[in-house]
């Protein structure tokens, strides 16, 4: 087997991409916030449509703008849907989702014959044609794909973020009111969380789609959690999966033919299936049978 | 305009069709929608409408075309593994409800994007109508599919009305239920198949990802308009065929437009007027509630301390002296003895304020619902004296005049409060 440049690329950005978003994923499953960010990667979509149509380009910083503001306003507008209109969490995240989502995808539609953004990119993006979208310097100097770079920046962002706020971010997942007495202004940490989640989601969704980094964001976490339940291994496990996910993820679809990103969920899906059942055992066989719950004797 | 009458006289037979089957789809849903609302368990829609994708693929493989049949069965058969791998997780695993559900939500829909990639590659030319699950296309459907899912919601609503009293029972007391011997689990387990079902034909005009708001958000803007369950499944499901029909009109009139999207905007529209105008739960009435009820309660501590001077033998207050009763309150206290004026409860003389006769006995109201609960907090509940002011603060205001008999009962007329204060009595 010999060395593929091109294959190389695509693992090496999908890793990028999905270890960024699992890094993240981790603080939002503590936070029991894991449908807030599936929320989020929905609601970005019209921050992007209007950031393309406004400048032109999906290269352009008005899309991240675009997307970062629409993802904090999606998080107010779930908070002020359930502290201020009293509705339950749940259907707070359903309406604000669905609504921004919908709204997008009548601006991808309204503006279709002016913009180079069709439905299907939104939905599952398309990493097989990292290779061929270079970054080409006004002299002509050729630096290499330019997803591998967004993603690269969102990747360094995303470590520094963790990295210089994690005793923070640790505190304020674990508890809240804790940190509030001690200084730390819990309410900006969420929203700045939110706005990495709505970043790292605007550089993902060329590459894997905006609903597909929903399952970057939650699935390997989640397939961590079940082998361990402190927080540094937790984050190691998710980088070791974003990795794994993304190379068999990039095989898979080269074998079969089809979407990588799609693929790479489905890995992801495997891995999380085989913790499971592998856990399961594992517990059982420690524990015995889980005595069941007493119930009351009349 | 002509599109308008056009549309909505049914000169079309199609469009009478169409209208019909969204209407139904859309009761069905509502209905289903509003007991998992209530059920809290909103979001379990939203995971197996993403989660019904593969399935729709499976059956366009097996069948080779899009029979609705085959795809109605596929879909219902993915949407029924992921209802109950979510009820699995949950019971074997330490995962929380949330990152179950959205694990679930994403790796369905991850396989069913493989699936669908796959067939657009196999180059079936049928595969453009696969598209429209992703988004809906209500105006897209034909006749044939048309009495397959008009005929499934019609049984949805059909089971639902005549099971009413079991499915009250699931959302609101289960262990209740159980008790009195109603099989609790066939029940949840048939809604979870009803769940599944109103999803399968919903993603028809309304498409895989914005099933969830078809589910959700009627129910919860019915929710702000009554506090009775037929009402609110009534009310959920004419908001849902309002929001249903005016987006299969809004695909008729711009032919490019996903029906879905549109039906998710009204829907959203509508709920968004719930919150904000709706008699007693909403925004704006509660705003207004409050402010008003801050005014009646700044009123009554104005009537009490102009009492209190008349105890300690001062018939009238300087109104700046009023003032500095309250510091930073000044407009609030302005406002207050203008309408004590208007209720002619007191005179002003000059600079000078005084109760009146009508003033002197709505303030003895007051201070004596203040003695009486201070009274009864200290005999009854056993709470020292000096720690029943702050309640009895609260309580004055809203103390009933049954209350109020009540308590003078209860404490046998007292004539003095734990401050050894008068409670103060008009005499006959």
């Amino acid at each position: 087997m010999t060395f593929d440049s091109n294959a190389f690329l695509i693992i090496f950005t999908g890793s990028l991409i999905a270890i960024s978003c699992g890094m993240l994923g981790v603080f939002l499953m503590l936070r029991k916030m894991s449908m807030t960010g599936d929320a989020i990667s929905h609601a970005v979509l019209p921050g992007i449509v209007i950031g393309f149509f406004v400048s032109g380009s999906q290269r352009s910083l008005e899309v991240i703008l675009g997307a970062g503001l629409l993802g904090i306003l999606a998080t107010l507008m779930i908070d002020w849907l359930r502290k201020k209109a009293r509705v339950q969490l749940d259907a707070s995240i359903g309406i604000t989702f669905t609504l921004l989502f919908a709204i997008g995808i009548i601006l991808i539609n309204l503006f279709a014959y002016k913009v180079d953004l069709d439905q299907e990119c939104v939905l599952y993006g398309e990493i097989a044609y990292l290779p061929i979208d270079l970054w080409i310097t006004k002299s002509g100097l050729n630096l290499g794909p330019r997803i591998t770079w967004l993603a690269g920046l969102n990747f360094f962002f995303v470590s520094g973020f963790i990295y210089l706020l994690f005793k923070e971010l640790t505190l304020t997942s674990f508890d809240e009111s804790f940190g509030s007495v001690i200084g730390i202004p819990s309410k900006g940490i969420n929203l700045a969380l939110m706005s990495m989640v709505s970043y790292t989601t605007v550089s993902s969704f060329e590459s894997v789609g905006a609903i597909l980094v929903v399952a970057l964001l939650v699935v390997p976490p989640a397939t961590a959690f079940l082998w361990t339940k402190s927080l540094i291994p937790l984050l190691k496990v998710t980088v070791i999966l974003g990795v794994l996910i993304s190379f068999f993820g990039y095989y898979l679809a080269y074998w079969l033919d089809s979407s990588i990103a799609g693929m790479m969920v489905t890995v992801a899906g495997l891995f999380f299936g085989a913790s499971v059942l592998l856990n399961r055992k594992r517990n059982s066989s420690k524990s015995g049978t889980s005595p069941l719950p007493q119930s009351f004797g009349i | 305009m002509e599109d308008f009458v056009y549309f909505f006289t049914f000169q079309d037979p199609s469009i009478l069709w169409v209208v019909l089957g969204i209407t139904l789809l859309g009761i069905g849903s509502a209905y289903v929608g509003t007991f998992s609302f209530l059920d809290k368990k909103a979001l379990l829609g939203d995971a197996i409408s993403h989660a019904v994708l593969p399935g729709i693929c499976l059956g366009f493989i097996l069948a080779g075309e899009k029979n609705p049949v085959y795809i109605v069965t596929g879909a219902f058969v993915s949407g029924g593994i992921a209802t109950f791998l979510s009820t699995w997780l949950k019971r074997n695993t330490k995962l929380s409800e949330d990152a179950i559900i959205a694990t679930i939500l994403s790796v369905f829909f991850g396989i069913g994007i493989v699936m669908l990639t796959a067939l657009q590659k196999s180059g079936n030319p049928e595969i453009a109508g696969l598209n429209t699950f992703i988004f809906g296309n209500a105006i897209g459907i034909s006749e044939k599919d048309l009495m397959l899912y008009g005929g499934l919601a019609l049984f949805i609503i059909l089971v639902l009305t005549f099971f009413l009293k079991e499915f009250r029972l699931m959302v609101f007391d289960r262990e209740f239920g159980d008790s009195i011997g109603f099989p609790m689990k066939s029940i949840s387990f048939s809604f979870n198949v009803l769940m599944i079902l109103a999803v399968v034909i919903g993603i028809q005009a309304i498409g895989v990802v914005l099933m969830a708001a078809l589910l959700i958000t009627p129910g919860s803007a019915a929710r702000f308009w009554t506090d009775r369950l037929g009402t609110l499944l009534i009310l959920a499901a004419l908001f849902s065929v309002i929001s249903g029909v005016m987006g299969t009109y809004i695909s008729f009139v711009l032919p490019q437009m996903p029906t879905g999207p549109w039906v998710v905007v009204f829907l959203s529209l509508i709920a968004l007027i719930s919150f904000l105008f709706s008699p007693k739960s909403g925004m704006l009435f509660r705003f207004f509630a409050r402010k008003k009820y801050l005014r009646k309660t700044h009123r009554e501590h104005l009537l009490k301390a102009l009492y209190k001077a008349l105890e300690e033998g001062r018939k009238s207050l300087p109104i700046e002296e009023i003032y500095e009763l309250y510091p930073y309150h000044k407009p609030q206290t302005q406002s207050g003895i203008k309408d004590l004026k208007q209720n002619n409860y007191i005179n002003q003389n000059q600079e000078f304020i005084e109760l009146s006769q009508s003033g002197i006995s709505e303030a003895m109201r007051i201070v004596r619902l203040h003695r009486l609960w201070e009274l009864y907090l200290n005999e009854s509940m056993n709470i020292a004296p000096d720690h029943v002011h702050d309640s009895a603060e609260q309580l004055e205001h809203l103390l009933t005049p049954e209350l109020e008999a009540l308590l003078e009962k209860r404490l046998n007329y007292p004539a003095l409060d734990p401050h050894q204060e008068t409670i103060p009595r008009d005499r006959p």
